[in-house]
């Protein structure tokens, strides 16, 4: 039953199936509902590196190494487990440089250098065509065998066809319309194709089915398991040697270096860097990728072995390509399902690999060789050009479609030849030349530009020398001396043994020759040469990509609205303001109005530098992220975002709280200060005044004394009037002095109180009978009208007693000579009791009535009157009565007399007496 | 942050334990050509060897995780 027909329409739908996929991840990814955002599709997109090489060629390489065909997968598996360290530093770099291939990254790690990146581009489409090549054979042989069904014929046996019968120029024409469609059906600033992703996660899982498939029906179906396999293949010649080490399945030597070259493979194979580090979505997938991606491969390789010995034992020697095995059992087997589903298995690791590949080369050869080179052709005039998105999506068309037909050329001219058969490690050896310049320069600040480019060149000619020419010679493309003899016949210049080394098998020869060099030249250059301040700044920023956190835009992908971005960043500035900035940035640009502004990465930095500016730089990521169509960060970022504003938060706040409570104490400060400084006046003020009126009756009694001291004959009754005056101005010096110290204890409220509740009526008796010989000898009649009943205030007796004793001095003092009068009269308030000392003396001039209850103020004329009081009694009988809570005031006019009155509040008397007297209580 | 160093400690240990197993001698002491219930005893090693450090991984990662 032939199966022509099914085969295409399979075929076709399976592409269809991939497209479908690529079209509805691209739209869910529009909606910013991605699909690809799970470390599973993560890992199993990386599950690319698995090629028809591994779908057909490991059960190839089984049959004749055994299991040599391992140290191709160990090494990854290895290598996976520093993916952590290595693979997650290479993306934090990329993503806040915005990195989008491998020429990319080595290009600006050395200062953005053109020629370097141009030379890695080169590097890697020189290495990858081959590989391309077997990928485009192993689909349209696997198609001319499964086309011939149920017959298992190998094709191209000394038949040559034209191009136009040949499928893999149809394999390589359909394959790049379809990575065209997959890759660039828009320019897209992240250079992300999360359709693509998709696709290559479910072409992934196809590929893993069908061998799966395979293996459990060989294993299980024609035998009864892996030890019945085993036991039957042990009746084949030499298999022993494939099940152990030493022959045809490899020394020690070259499975380490087998292992040590497929783990730089895995790091630095174009399409892996483009799945595992530009395609990333969240740095955090790559710790599950860490042990899904050797389970893959472990899944995927585990039936080799069984397959490889169904096929020996069932097809005699010679008949069948080992290659096929895969397809061909199922066929032999007559299973056409299950060969369909191999055929499509192989298919999609095919497929898988070209589409990635390709689109990581076309974006290598755009960005790092043909815009470079167009750019710097004045003639083009395209560095004026404002948009040059089209051009750029038409390079990397033609570059697809380049770099796929350069696949077909060299896969039709070296045929059946040496050249492909192992030209899956030839690509490896060529990839492993980036290692030096990449590693060296994530982790190592001294590498340089002129070392990166020696030791890439060196590495790249070293590799061509003895790798490539010799698969050409092998091929035939070059005389076989070259390879036997060397070139013009120089032994020592052999390319597989060079400088007589010998031992050791190609691949491995040749890797110590180039990688020695490489990393030679590399380190070599770099000691001795110096750094440019660019390379500089680059170097540190990649080797300290963990420690250089949040810098700008680093964490950014996505797109934005440079409307929403304005508006945003006006929320925040003023419209004003803000447009004026944007205006300002749009002309930096050579642009003529922000509106001409493109909504990219620099465009949100500056954005998010002018709101750092005003809400805080944290801030400003996160305020951003809410108009910028930003792919969703994770957890950790989040978390880290909100930790450093927390702590950016808590900081200011504390800072704005110690400046808050610094005003506050700089404010006290300043009114204390105020205060001091007026204190201090006043104090000068006291003191200028006090020993002003201290010096009068100093004055008067040094002169009486001098008076009595000069003239001894003076008559008696003389000298009895001047000792009478001395005496008399020592009793008022004296008074005067106690009352300055007894006014400054009351101001400095140092004063001792001895307050009890009072009958103030008695007090006034008191203070009637202590001055009753004054009155007398003024004969001035004093007369109390006081109430019957007085309730008790709360005052000190002896200080109370002071203020009527001051009040009716002065009464007596200032009444009227010949009738002198003088009232005292108590008025029960509602809240205060009021006492009135009322005189009939001339009265107090209106202007005055303020002043004699400031110190040494007294009323009348200073100058010409003898002062007749020491000016404090008042202001000193103030102080207390406004301590007890009262007031003190006097009402007089002219002539009318004055009546000085003082309240001393109920109340709080009351209420003070009650506690007075539980206190008295208690003290009891 | 501390966790993440430790997990990339533990990581590398992993890594150098796979180096040591599948280099030599670890290799050599497998190399003799027996059997393990019938499945030689190379290819039962080097797929043991690797299931271990798979699951060494899957214990490094998804432990620290938490």
């Amino acid at each position: 039953m032939p199966l022509g027909g099914l085969i295409l329409l399979t075929s076709c739908a399976y592409l269809g199936i991939l497209f479908a996929i690529a079209y509805w991840g691209d739209k869910r990814a529009d909606a910013g509902r991605s699909i690809i955002a799970n470390p599973y599709i993560y890992a199993l997109s990386l599950a690319v590196y698995a090629t028809s090489w591994t779908f057909y060629g490991s059960v190839g390489r089984a049959a004749v190494s055994g299991v040599g065909f391992l140290p191709i997968y160990l090494g990854p598996t290895l290598m996976a487990a520093l993916f952590w360290l290595v693979l997650r530093k290479m993306i934090r770099i990329s993503k806040a440089n915005r990195i989008t291939s491998i020429a990319d990254f080595i290009a600006a790690r050395y200062g953005k250098s053109a020629l370097l990146g141009g030379l890695v581009t080169l590097i890697a489409v020189v290495g990858v065509i081959p590989y391309i090549a077997l990928q485009l054979k192993a689909v349209s042989s696997s198609f001319l065998i499964l086309w011939q069904y149920p017959t298992i014929r190998m094709p191209n046996q000394g038949e040559v066809l034209g191009p136009l019968q040949d499928t893999a120029l149809y394999v390589a024409l359909l394959l790049a319309i379809f990575t065209i469609l997959f890759g660039t059906r828009h320019l897209d600033a992240t250079e992300r194709h999360e359709g693509m992703v998709a696709a290559i996660a479910f072409e992934s899982l196809v590929k893993l089915l069908a061998f799966l498939a395979v293996g459990l029906y060989v294993t299980f179906g024609l035998y009864h398991g892996f030890a019945d396999v085993f036991e039957q293949a042990a009746r084949l010649p030499d298999v022993d040697q494939l099940l152990t080490l030493g022959g045809p399945a490899g020394t020690y030597g070259s499975w380490v270096s087998l292992i040590f070259l497929s783990m730089l493979s895995i790091l630095f194979l174009p399409r892996q860097f483009q799945i595992s580090v530009v395609e990333n979505v969240n740095e955090n997938h790559v710790a599950k990728a860490i042990w899904l991606f050797p389970l893959y491969l472990l899944a995927i390789n585990i039936f080799v072995l069984p397959i490889t010995f169904a096929g020996l034992m069932h097809f005699p020697a010679g008949t069948v390509d080992a290659d096929t095995f895969v397809l061909t059992l199922p066929m032999a087997l007559r299973q056409e399902w299950l060969a369909l589903l191999v055929f499509i298995g192989g298919l999609s690791a095919a497929t898988g690999m070209v589409i990635v590949e390709t689109i990581a080369l076309s974006t290598m050869i755009c960005n790092d060789l043909a815009m470079p080179l167009l750019l710097r052709w004045k003639a083009l005039g395209l560095a004026q050009r404002t948009d040059l998105s089209g051009l750029l999506l038409g390079i990397r068309r033609g570059a697809i479609l380049l770099l796929m037909l350069l696949g077909y050329v060299y896969y039709r001219a070296a045929g059946e030849a040496y050249a492909l058969v192992s030209i899956g490690l030839v690509s490896f050896a060529a990839v492993a030349q980036f290692a030096p310049a990449m590693l060296g320069g994530m982790y190592w600040k001294q590498g340089t530009r002129a070392g990166a480019l020696s030791g890439l060149s060196l590495g790249f000619l070293l590799w061509l020398y003895t790798l490539l020419l010799p698969a050409f010679a092998k091929s035939g493309w070059l005389p076989l001396s070259f390879i036997e003899q060397g070139p013009l016949a120089i032994a020592w210049l052999k390319p597989l043994a060079l400088f007589g080394l010998a031992g050791l098998d190609e691949i491995g020869h040749s890797l110590f020759w180039s990688l020695l060099a490489n990393l030679g030249a590399y380190v070599g250059v770099s000691l001795f040469g110096r750094q440019s301040s660019r390379e500089h700044a680059q170097a540190l920023l990649f080797v300290d990509a963990f420690k250089v956190a949040g810098r700008g835009s680093s964490l950014w992908r996505g797109s934005a609205s440079v409307t929403e971005v304005i508006a945003l960043v006006g929320r925040f500035l003023g419209p004003a303001r803000a447009s004026e900035a944007f205006a300002g940035y749009a002309a930096q640009r050579g642009l003529a109005s922000s509106a001409e502004l493109v909504p990219d990465a620099d465009l949100v930095h500056f954005a998010e530098q002018q709101l750092a500016g005003a809400i805080g730089a944290a801030s400003a990521r996160v305020m951003l992220a809410s108009v910028v169509q930003e792919e969703p960060l994770g957890m950790d970022e989040v978390l880290g975002i909100l930790d450093e504003a927390s702590q950016v938060i808590a900081y200011s706040r504390r800072l704005e709280q110690q400046s808050h409570e610094l005003e506050t104490a700089t404010g006290e400060l300043r009114a204390a200060n105020a205060r001091l400084q007026e204190l201090d006046r006043l104090k000068d003020d006291f003191i200028s005044t006090v020993t002003h009126e201290l010096r009068t009756p100093l004055t008067s009694i040094r002169a009486f004394s001098e008076i009595l001291n000069d003239n001894p004959e003076l008559d008696p009754a003389q000298r009895a009037r001047f000792v009478a005056i001395i005496v008399k101005e020592s009793e008022r010096l004296t008074r005067m002095i106690n009352q300055v110290l007894d006014l400054a204890k009351l101001e400095s409220g140092r004063a001792e109180w001895h307050t009890t509740a009072l009958d103030l009526k008695e007090v006034i008796e008191d203070a009637q009978a202590t001055t009753s010989q004054l009155l007398q000898e003024q004969g001035v009649e004093l007369r109390l009208e006081l109430p019957a009943q007085i309730p008790p205030v709360l005052a000190d007796r002896d200080r109370l007693l002071q203020v009527l004793l001051n009040l009716i001095s002065n009464a007596v003092k200032f009444c009227d000579r010949e009738a002198g009068r003088i009232g005292i009269a108590v008025q029960v308030l509602p809240e205060a009791l009021r006492v009135d000392v009322r005189d009939n003396g001339a009265g107090i001039d209106p202007a005055d009535q303020q002043t004699i209850f400031e110190k040494f103020r007294q009323a009348g004329d200073n100058l010409t009157e003898k002062p007749q009081g020491t000016g404090l009694g008042l202001p000193i009988s103030r102080q207390i009565i406004e301590h007890f809570g009262g007031r003190l005031w006097v009402q007089s006019a002219r002539g009318q007399g004055a009546t000085f009155s003082f309240t001393l509040p109920l109340g709080q008397a009351n209420a003070a007496a009650t506690d007075a007297g539980r206190e008295t209580e208690y003290g009891v | 942050m501390a966790n993440r160093t430790l997990r990339a400690q533990r990581l590398v240990a992993v890594f150098m334990l796979g180096c040591l197993l599948f280099s030599y001698p670890l290799l050599a002491l497998f190399d003799s050509g027996g059997e393990v219930f019938g499945i030689p005893l190379l290819f039962a090693y080097l797929f043991g060897a690797w299931a271990l450090l798979i699951v060494a991984m899957i214990l490094v990662v998804e432990r620290s995780t938490r």
